[in-house]
């Protein structure tokens, strides 16, 4: 799974895709980040590990601009993707989350058709121009999510009636379907079975290839499987990013190597 | 460094620990036995010291099916997960070393006659007494988690090979002086041979060691270099 | 791990002691306790629910065997032989109603004398025995049909309500005593002309259909028309707080920022909802009609008013039902790049129409029932004699309203008026149950699919 030296190669080569320096987030009067730099190597998986309320959320949040629909939230500093800083009064939050889609912890179909979940976001961002190109991105959309043969035949189906893991892969079959190239996976697999979560993992493995992958995760032993490189976050600050094999084998900072040896009291 | 939120895991560290701690004592104690028995020539020594490699063995495969143990229930990760392969191997080495004493305990008994040359004598009692406070050292430093330690011992081994070399030398000349001794010089050339193996073997676990403390490699900048394969 | 904690876990582990066996299979004395206390909490549950459908039947009851007896009304077939000259007289005199009574009464005495039955009343005491809407009743056919001027024609005359409620067991005979308008001769008579099949109760229409009568005619006093006032005014009500209210809560639960400004503004909406609907009557008195010179007693201002004291209701049920949306639909919604506009209208209204439609379903069905209100804007005193014209006289034209007209009978004199109030109230309790249904069904709808 974890071919590092490929992508040592690609990523010294091309520039990174996410660019953060001196990111602060406040809730009202309370700081939720502080101080956050961090490079996000495209084509990658990156994971955010990290206790509980350290921030690893908050700051994937900010970076496809969620956080703006909550009052209080506040973002300081700087969020370049391409080097085009997404927090730039010009830019449309609108169509930042097309280019930055995102997965939520809990499978969140719509209440309608499979189909039309799939269909929804190319409908609204105008990507399709008749129904034979809405349905060719609704079957590649659920192809690459590797759910095509499982749901061909009831498309017209809810999709709150599918099992847990196959509603979340429903989920990121219609991130992928506004064709993002970031996307960002909030504990896509908290709420399924280790069968589905491999078969999830198994997918985020497979969408690498096409698009830039940041996920937060509570388990680490995930993070470990899927990601390349991965940041661990406590108390709002970034303690140390790296390459996973590094932070799991030899971790340079003591919080990093109390939290992933178990010893958080 | 602090303790793990599940108690238990850090219990089973520490008793993991012991054991490898404890087979680092019966190695060493095996080693040195067999090697005053040699010294001696006390053959009953040497028998007790064959039998004693059980216990040693038994341990071992203790320690082995615990490790494993650990890996499936614990998923260690960083420090734990290097202390835990670190013990690993050095439980590996441990028993080897062991198996390596018992050899030299069974050519005793082989041999089972005086020695030659007391300038012998003295030359394999001080290669020894070299790799065992090479051996005791690196089980000092595995129990303390010191990684200065581990890397010194990696230096001394090359005055081991050295002594090896001059033995070896000595004991060719032996043989071409008189062919009747080539049964028992050859008994103690691989006794010789074994106590450099254990030098390297206490080598192997101080890398460890280093490699369990600070999550590096120690350099291999170290010449292994034996003369005697030039020789031949 | 410490030596000082690896004893301390050796003393946790050692086994405390074995604790006395309990069997589980006795109850001790602490669960006895709780078991009694439980059995007790839940016979004070079916207490109060009994003491509940007791009521409530008893309600029913009521209401039935009061109102039940509006729906029925007697009838006198009488053929009236619709003489020219005698027509002719009686439009040309000034109380035509009275000469047109007189035909009445002479052809009634004729049916009588036909069926055999006689009787000791002279002939202008028959009359007594009919509304006094009857005269009117024929008036208006000849009216109608001047074609049948000359010919005898067999008119189902309405009775007096005294007669009526005679028949219906309201009016006993020991109670003519002390009435002057019918004596116990008239009653003889009434049962003779049953038994003769000339007396027959009916199905009453007119109830239903008809408008309301003065105060000497309570036998054609009927609700339709303030029905269609009330219609009209729902109509206003619905097309009003629906939207408003609606729009409202978005705003207020997806759009608007938290200060104190809209703190406020959330505090005072709740508090309106508690507001005594008497203030809302006298508001839209001063606003409406005194301020806007809107018509008095139109369902138009009615509506008005109403909408004023619905949309609490409507917009606190519509912010509750828009947050009982999950926010994972909203996240998902936003999450592929819909704007916060479309995620509401696409994914979150549906979702909550069921709890909005319900909302405004009650609050129409408490507006429909208010009368306290309607007291100010002069929809109480109104006779609603007829009906609108046409829609927009609907709106604008005074009329009454259902509970209006309602607590109207209940106020009049007449016993019959009485009965009318009750059968009154349970034709509002069918619209309303109509309503309800309508809002499950439309519950259904919405929910239907997932």
């Amino acid at each position: 799974m974890n071919e590092m030296p490929n992508i040592e190669q690609a990523t010294s080569m091309t520039q990174s895709k996410i660019s953060a320096s001196k990111v602060q987030v406040y809730y009202g009067d309370n700081q939720a980040i502080k101080d956050v730099d961090i490079e996000i190597q495209p084509r990658t998986v990156t994971a955010f590990i990290g206790p509980s309320g350290c921030g690893k959320s908050t700051f994937l949040r900010t970076l496809n601009r969620m956080n703006d629909t909550i009052d209080v939230c506040r973002v300081e500093g700087s969020i370049k993707i391409d080097g085009e800083n997404i927090y730039d009064p010009k830019v449309d939050p609108v169509q930042l989350r097309a280019k930055v889609g995102m997965v939520f912890q809990k499978p969140n179909p719509f209440p309608k058709s499979i189909y039309d979940n799939i269909a929804y976001g190319p409908k609204i961002h105008g990507l399709s121009r008749s129904k034979s190109e809405l349905d060719d991105i609704v079957a590649s959309s659920l192809q690459k999510a590797g759910l095509w043969e499982e749901v061909k035949n009831r498309l017209d189906e809810p999709g709150t009636g599918m099992s847990g893991g196959q509603q979340q892969r429903l989920c990121i079959a219609r991130a992928i379907a506004v064709s993002p190239e970031v996307i960002l996976m909030d504990e896509p697999c908290s709420a399924l079975d280790p069968i589905a979560t491999a078969k999830v993992e198994e997918l985020i493995d497979e969408l690498r290839e096409n698009y830039t992958i940041v996920i937060v995760t509570h388990s680490m032993q995930q993070a470990a499987r899927v990601s390349q490189r991965t940041a661990f976050f406590h108390l709002g600050v970034l303690v140390e990013e790296g390459k996973t094999q590094d932070i799991f084998t030899n971790p340079q900072d003591k919080r990093t190597q109390d939290y992933i040896t178990g010893r958080f009291g | 460094m602090s303790e793990h939120t599940v108690s238990a895991y850090d219990q089973e560290l520490t008793e993991m620990a012991g054991k490898v701690a404890e087979m680092g004592g019966l190695a060493e104690k095996a080693f040195a036995d067999a090697v005053s028995a040699l010294i001696s020539q006390d053959i009953e020594l040497a028998n007790a010291t064959v039998a004693q490699d059980a216990r040693l063995d038994q341990i071992y495969q203790d320690v082995e099916v615990k490790l494993i143990e650990l890996i499936a229930r614990r998923q260690p990760m960083g420090q734990d997960l290097r202390e835990i392969t670190a013990a690993t191997r050095i439980a590996n080495d441990l028993e080897r070393v062991g198996d390596l004493a018992k050899n030299v305990a069974k050519r005793v008994i082989a041999i089972d006659s005086d020695l030659q040359s007391k300038k012998l004598a003295i030359g394999v009692e001080h290669m020894t007494e070299l790799a065992l406070s090479q051996l005791k050292q690196v089980l000092d430093a595995y129990a303390r988690k010191d990684a200065e330690v581990a890397r010194h011992v990696q230096e001394a081994d090359a005055e081991i090979d050295a002594l090896y070399t001059s033995i070896f030398r000595e004991l060719l000349t032996y043989m071409m002086e008189d062919p009747r001794v080539i049964t028992q010089c050859v008994h103690l050339l691989f006794c010789a041979k074994n106590i450099e193996r254990i030098g390297d073997h206490a080598t192997n676990i101080a890398e460890n060691v280093f490699y369990m403390v600070t999550g590096d490699r120690l350099p291999e900048d170290r010449k292994k270099f034996d003369e005697t394969m030039a020789e031949h | 791990m410490t030596d000082t904690t690896l004893t301390q876990r050796a003393e946790t582990q050692s086994a405390p002691a074995p604790l006395p066996f309990k069997s589980i299979l006795e109850a001790d004395a602490l669960t006895r306790k709780r078991n009694a206390a439980e059995k007790r909490f839940k016979m004070y549950g079916i207490a109060a629910i009994a003491i509940g459908l007791f009521f409530l039947v008893a309600l029913l009851w009521a209401i039935l065997s009061n109102g039940l007896g509006a729906f029925s009304q007697t009838f006198i077939k009488v053929d009236v032989p619709l003489d020219r000259q005698q027509i002719e007289a009686a439009e040309k005199s000034v109380v035509k109603t009275s000469k047109y009574r007189a035909i009445i009464d002479g052809a009634f005495a004729s049916e009588l004398t036909k069926a055999g039955i006689s009787t000791d009343i002279p002939t202008k005491g028959l009359e007594k025995l009919f509304s006094s809407g009857a005269a009117a009743t024929v008036r208006d056919y000849v009216l109608a049909n001047p074609g049948a001027i000359g010919s005898t024609v067999t008119f189902d005359l309405i009775a007096s309500s005294r007669v009526d409620g005679y028949l219906k067991g309201r009016v006993k005979r020991e109670d003519l005593a002390q009435d002057k308008n019918l004596d116990a001769a008239h009653l003889d008579l009434a049962d003779q002309m049953e038994d003769a099949g000339i007396l027959e109760k009916r199905f009453n229409w007119a109830f239903i259909t008809g408008t309301d009568a003065s105060d000497s005619r309570p036998e054609q006093a009927g609700i339709g028309a303030s029905m269609v006032g009330s219609l009209f005014m729902m109509l206003v009500v619905l097309f009003l707080s629906l939207p408003i209210g609606v729009a409202a809560s978005i705003y207020l639960e997806e759009f608007a920022p938290q200060n104190r400004f809209t703190d406020l503004i959330e505090v005072n909406i709740s508090n309106l909802a508690a507001v005594p609907s008497i203030v809302f009557g006298i508001l839209g008195l001063a606003v409406f009609i005194q301020f806007m010179h809107l018509p008095q007693s139109a369902p138009l201002v009615g509506g008005l008013v109403l909408t004023l004291m619905t949309l609490p209701t409507i917009i606190i049920s519509t912010r509750a039902s828009l947050k009982a949306v999950p926010p994972s639909i909203r996240d998902a919604a936003l999450g592929v790049g819909a704007s916060k506009m479309q995620s509401i209208f696409h994914h979150v209204l549906p979702l909550a129409m069921p709890g909005i439609l319900t909302g405004t379903i009650i609050g129409l069905a408490q507006a429909l029932g208010e009368t306290a209100p309607l007291l100010l804007i002069g929809m109480v005193g109104f006779i609603a004699s007829n009906f609108p014209d046409g829609v927009s006289a609907g709106f604008f034209s005074p009329n009454s309203a259902m509970p209006a007209q309602i607590y109207e009978w209940a106020k009049r004199a007449d016993p019959a008026f009485y009965e009318r109030a009750w059968g009154g109230i349970i034709v509002l309790l069918l619209f309303l149950m109509t309503m309800n249904i309508i809002a499950i069904i439309l519950r259904r709808r919405f929910e239907r699919r997932w």
